[in-house]
């Protein structure tokens, strides 16, 4: 096991943090705004997001750069800005941090398909070696690959960041299919934890989806499948229009009634994705410590 | 009309290759375009469509399967022209305004041109003026909206009021779909029709055409 991973959870499972995308546009972040661009334009916004999960018992937060590579970034015109936005996100997070969480950067889909032929794996993974360099040289304590569907892609984004020598977490989201166990492309937890487990990760997981009653199963198949620690994050349930507004109508409390069944299930890492604020991570911090 | 087979296969297993040696040696032969079509290429892309829906495809296999579609419909059109055959409809798709997600989109328009549809893809952040504009030149158009944040897809009721505020309203059908979309607010915002897949994104596109 990855040094860093094994301090962290050596006295057991520990929360990470929540949504990041959703606290932001409360600070103002307009839509359809490139948020990675904050680290930079508002660096004391994202700062603020980052500090409101520390205080609220993160003993892992994540960074503001889940779509900071080079292809995302290009169709805001800032592709030439990757090194140095993945740079300030880390920079942010690791002031807010001030010690007392670790900072994993996180690296998201890159936007484009292998297998629409859009793009040769090579460039692939030289975009995603870009964002892990950047997020290394910032002095991050680890990376976190979330949200992946392909598991191809999931693999190349692993190699190129276990090239950093941090410690690297690897999530797929499980969303498809009947018993929605199967991410997009297919790829079943047992599927992923094996491809994963392959590629090098240092700790797998399931991120984002279709809430967290969901995770328990998937929690349980990918704990099974690999001998790796298991890293959770799970949506507020599915949001909800009301009067023009979205609302997600699940509480920190309910999300918290789950921890109990996650951490039986194996997961090590766990918090919130889409929907997701501090009050429900302070919820999850409490349940763990019970 | 000897069978052909082989070109059902290789629409199913998605097989562009074949599909297109196949195609090809069918028109040599005489084959009639219009029974290729009906005969062997839409049966192959429902049982693409059923095999989804049954957990045994998933959407890589759609992809290439709606690709080797596309592969021999591109040689058979000039073909399915000159017999006076109409594509099945006229879908105009994008990505609402603000939103810059393309994969979901992406893929409906992939497997709506599997679908024979005749597909103009608007690309991402495309503002209302833009789908009026494109959706007014023909009647009868269906347009194709997605957005993949809670944030964006509000931008969904800015198109159909621009649409109404246009006079083609009317003549227009409108379909919706993302992450984020539901049935419900499909009838909140008085859309046409929803769907939760790129596969039943092609069925809805054919109850509305």
């Amino acid at each position: 096991m990855h040094p860093t991973i094994a301090r962290l959870i050596s006295a057991g499972p520990v929360a990470t943090d929540g949504a990041w995308g959703t606290q932001l546009q409360q600070l103002g972040l307009p839509v359809g705004a490139c948020p990675d661009a904050w680290n930079i334009t508002q660096p004391e916004m994202v700062e603020q997001v980052a500090r409101a999960y520390v205080e609220a018992g993160s003993r892992v937060i994540l960074t503001n750069t889940f779509g900071a590579n080079r292809f995302l970034l290009a169709r805001h015109g800032l592709d030439g800005q990757a090194a140095e936005i993945n740079r300030a996100g880390v920079e942010n997070s690791l002031r807010a941090a001030s010690g007392k969480a670790a900072v994993f950067a996180s690296i998201g889909p890159s936007g484009v398909m292998l297998m629409m032929g859009q793009i040769s794996e090579d460039e692939l993974k030289a975009a995603f070696a870009e964002q892990a360099r950047a997020i290394a040289e910032a002095g991050a304590d680890g990376i976190v690959i979330e949200t992946m569907s392909d598991p191809a892609e999931a693999a190349l984004a692993v190699a190129a960041a276990r090239e950093t020598g941090l410690p690297v977490v690897a999530c797929m989201t499980f969303d498809s299919g009947a018993d929605r166990d199967r991410t997009m492309t297919g790829a079943t937890p047992e599927q992923a934890a094996e491809a994963l487990s392959a590629a090098g990760a240092d700790a797998i997981g399931s991120n984002c989806g279709h809430g967290i009653a969901d995770m328990i199963d998937v929690c349980r198949r990918l704990h099974a499948a690999t001998d790796r620690p298991i890293w959770i994050k799970a949506n507020a349930g599915l949001p909800e229009i009301v009067d023009g507004e979205t609302v997600y109508r699940q509480t920190p409390a309910e999300f918290a009634s789950y921890v109990p069944q996650l951490v039986e299930a194996g997961a090590s890492f766990i918090g919130g994705c889409c929907g997701t604020t501090p009050e429900f991570i302070r919820a999850v911090a409490k349940a763990i410590n019970k | 009309m000897s069978d052909y087979k082989e070109l059902y296969d290789a629409i199913l297993t998605g097989n562009a290759k074949k599909a297109e040696e196949v195609t090809k040696a069918a028109i040599e032969a005489k084959a009639d375009p219009t029974e290729l079509v009906k005969k062997y290429m839409v049966p192959a892309m429902d049982e693409v469509g059923k095999r989804f829906e049954c957990n045994e495809y998933f959407v890589p296999e759609l992809l290439i399967a709606a690709r080797a579609m596309k592969t021999s419909l591109e040689i058979l059109t000039p073909l399915l022209a000159e017999a006076g055959a109409e594509p099945v409809g006229r879908v105009v798709i994008g990505t609402v305004q603000g939103d810059l997600h393309d994969i979901g989109k992406n893929l409906v328009a992939s497997m709506l041109e599997g679908g024979g549809f005749q597909v103009i893809d608007l690309g991402v952040d495309v503002p209302p003026e833009k789908f009026v504009e494109v959706v007014k030149e023909k009647d009868g158009t269906i347009l194709a909206l997605s957005a993949l944040l809670t944030t964006t897809m509000t931008m969904m009721k800015n198109v159909i009021e621009a649409l109404e505020k246009a006079g083609v309203r009317k003549n227009t059908r409108v379909m919706i779909g993302g992450a984020p979309i539901t049935q419900q607010y499909a009838d909140e915002i008085g859309a046409d029709g929803y769907s939760d897949n790129a596969n039943a994104a092609v069925a809805m596109a054919r109850k509305l055409a």
